[in-house]
């Protein structure tokens, strides 16, 4: 179907299907319960999971594919979201001008940075690129906002003020980012028993964009544009003596992740129309290779895994305090309690990172391909023990 | 009719002058083989035939255009192909894939962006890679990681892809290097095979006198970066400057 095989399409329809349930399944605790703070169904984070979740399938196009490791690629990022930013400024709330604008902005960056970067490879690849991002950054941070020309408005992040144009703004529109009026912030709460669930306009757009960026993610890594990306990635020196020229075929790849990366930052502009610099600095780039990682690079599902893995974990980690670690060990004798608290004290609240950190060495040391290689491992092995347990069942009426 | 002229070609690596004066003639579906002891600048021409290398001075024309100044890429396309020492194939594809690469070559020219339309959707590429593969008796294999072959299969691999592109001159890079001596002989046989059966010039660097003496119809000794000798291969034989300069009493 849509002219994938049937595998792909079962892929999809699973992807589509537990983005669509989303708000639910990840809300499995009663709202009032003490796991509650688990429970990752709210619109911030799940916005988080599938816009993070294009950029990572972006950024697994150039790096999964082509192997070319970007560590720059959060520029883009922090592009898109100005670009929307400036739309809002410019034109009024409404999301798809500034949506487009930033896939546009970003590809064009996109294409001068890889035009200049993408003369080297490996490591010299990767340092173009992160200077790239650095020098993006540094022009947003300080360069671009002065009092007589203020393009990124520095450190406060550029935002709508009341004496912006906004040409097309009308009084009947919400007062923030909309698409056609119907709000981003608009959100459906539903109470079943115990539990709540939201249901948010502005998931729901991300969400159907991450759909059609997985959709077409899977048409690119099946075409032949794919398999020469491949390719490139196995064996460049083969691939110029069998006639082809491998630059543009890089090229093409740098720009189409860049444009993702673009349309997750306007996305990002577009649930919460505030753009700051810090989206574009060193950490922001880093993050994406590691969700990309710790999926499993140049695989499918892999990126959206990694990305939702670590916003599921930078959100819930980060929100445990001793606090809660006290109420949770309350049980054990005073000394005791006080040391176990110590103990994971350092992995917590603001100490997520080393939590993470720990993670992403167990993953790459343990499952090389990620978190689809752990999936697929398990999956092998449940099979196995089925293949096993079916020929004793078979066996033993015959004893 | 030759099909590649080499005239007067030179080139010079900081004090170490590789090759100097060169002329060679290829004549059109001939094997030519072109031998000499180690250092004597075999490597050095081929580069310089396929673009790696831009030689200081003189002339390589392919029929009639020269190739000076070209990317490899555009010299590929323009009809020569060129196996490589150790086999150059696609180690992360399958078979199937490896062989599939050159005929989108050969199909779209050096890029195109072909982004949407799946790979199995390609019903003349997959076509003629299966044949080609078949040719190389080689389709039980297609699903078979390309690392995985064994040397002697990726060699044939490495071969079917340059021949899936017609190319009108296959350069061969010492391809039974490191060859057990069954292998070598299958190799032999499909380079017979190939040069009786298809309308192509092969042009071989080889060490191994058994391979060249069962397939060239003419031999370039170099030595010392300069040709020494052009010649049939049964006056190369007997030819006394070629035993004292490579051959050795032995021969």
């Amino acid at each position: 179907m849509f002219g994938l095989n049937t595998k792909d399409t079962k892929s999809l329809f699973i992807v589509a299907f537990l983005v669509v349930v989303a708000p639910f399944i990840l809300n499995p605790f009663p709202a009032a319960s003490a796991m509650a703070q688990f429970n990752a169904g709210y619109p911030d984070l799940m916005q988080k999971f599938v816009i993070f979740g294009i950029f990572a399938i972006g950024f697994n196009i150039l790096f999964g594919l082509t192997g070319y490791l970007s560590f720059g690629h959060a520029a883009f990022l922090g592009i898109g979201s100005y670009s929307c930013v400036w739309m809002f400024k410019l034109l009024g709330y409404n999301v798809i001008p500034g949506i487009v604008l930033s896939v546009i902005i970003s590809g064009i960056f996109a294409l001068a940075i890889g035009f200049v970067s993408l003369r080297r490879s490996g490591i010299y690849f990767s340092i173009l690129t992160l200077a790239f991002a650095q020098m993006s950054f540094a022009l947003a941070y300080s360069v671009l906002s002065n009092p007589k020309f203020n393009l990124t408005n520095g450190e406060t992040g550029l935002q709508v003020y009341a004496n912006d144009p906004q040409w097309f703004h009308r009084d009947s529109l919400p007062d923030l980012p909309h698409l056609f009026g119907l709000s981003m912030r608009a959100t459906h709460k539903l109470e079943i028993g115990a539990w709540e669930f939201q249901l948010n306009a502005g998931y729901y757009l991300c969400a159907l964009m991450m759909l059609v960026c997985f959709y077409l993610a899977i048409r690119i890594f099946r075409s032949p544009f794919g398999l020469m990306l491949r390719a490139v990635k196995s064996n460049q020196q083969r691939m110029n003596y069998t006639g082809l020229n491998t630059r543009p075929y890089t090229l093409a790849a740098f720009v189409i992740s860049g444009m993702y990366a673009g349309l997750a930052g306007g996305l990002l502009s577009a649930v919460d129309p505030l753009a700051g610099a810090e989206r574009m600095q060193w950490t922001a780039s880093g993050e994406v290779v590691l969700m990309t990682i710790l999926g499993g690079a140049g695989t499918l599902i892999g990126p959206v895994l990694g990305a939702g893995f670590i916003k599921y974990f930078e959100n819930i980690f980060s929100k445990i305090n001793d606090h809660v670690l006290h109420s949770w060990f309350a049980f054990l004798p005073d000394g005791l309690e006080d040391f176990v608290v110590f103990l994971i004290h350092p992995f917590i609240g603001k100490g997520w990172h080393l939590t993470l950190g720990i993670l992403f060495m167990l993953v790459v040391i343990f499952l090389p391909g990620g978190l689809v290689e752990g999936g697929q491992r398990l999956g092998k092995w449940l099979h196995r023990r089925k293949a096993k347990d079916t020929p004793s069942a078979k066996t033993e009426p015959a004893e | 009719m030759s099909i590649l002229e080499v005239k007067n070609v030179g080139k010079r690596f900081g004090g170490l002058q590789a090759l100097s004066k060169v002329n060679l003639s290829v004549k059109e579906n001939t094997v030519h083989a072109i031998i000499g002891p180690n250092g004597a600048g075999k490597s050095t021409l081929l580069n310089c035939l396929v673009g790696k290398l831009m030689p200081d001075s003189g002339s390589v024309m392919f029929d009639g255009q020269s190739v000076l100044g070209r990317a490899p890429y555009e010299i590929n396309q323009m009809g020569i192909s060129r196996v490589f020492q150790t086999p150059e194939i696609f180690g992360d594809l399958t078979v199937l894939e490896n062989m599939m690469i050159p005929c989108f070559a050969k199909r779209d020219g050096a890029f195109t962006l072909n982004a949407l339309p799946g790979v199995q959707k390609q019903k003349d590429i997959l076509q003629k890679a299966e044949q080609m593969l078949e040719e190389m008796r080689m389709s039980d294999k297609r699903h078979m990681h390309a690392a995985a072959l064994s040397r002697g299969d990726k060699r044939r691999l490495e071969i079917g892809m340059c021949l899936s592109q017609d190319p009108r001159l296959l350069l061969l890079d010492e391809p039974t290097a490191g060859m057990a001596r069954a292998d070598t002989n299958n190799t032999i046989d499909l380079l017979k095979e190939i040069s009786d059966q298809r309308d192509i010039t092969i042009a071989i660097i080889e060490h191994d006198m058994h391979v060249v003496f069962s397939l060239a119809n003419r031999i370039t000794v170099l030595a010392q970066g300069t040709p020494l000798v052009e010649d049939d291969p049964e006056n190369i034989r007997g030819n006394p400057k070629v035993r004292e300069a490579y051959l050795g009493e032995t021969a």
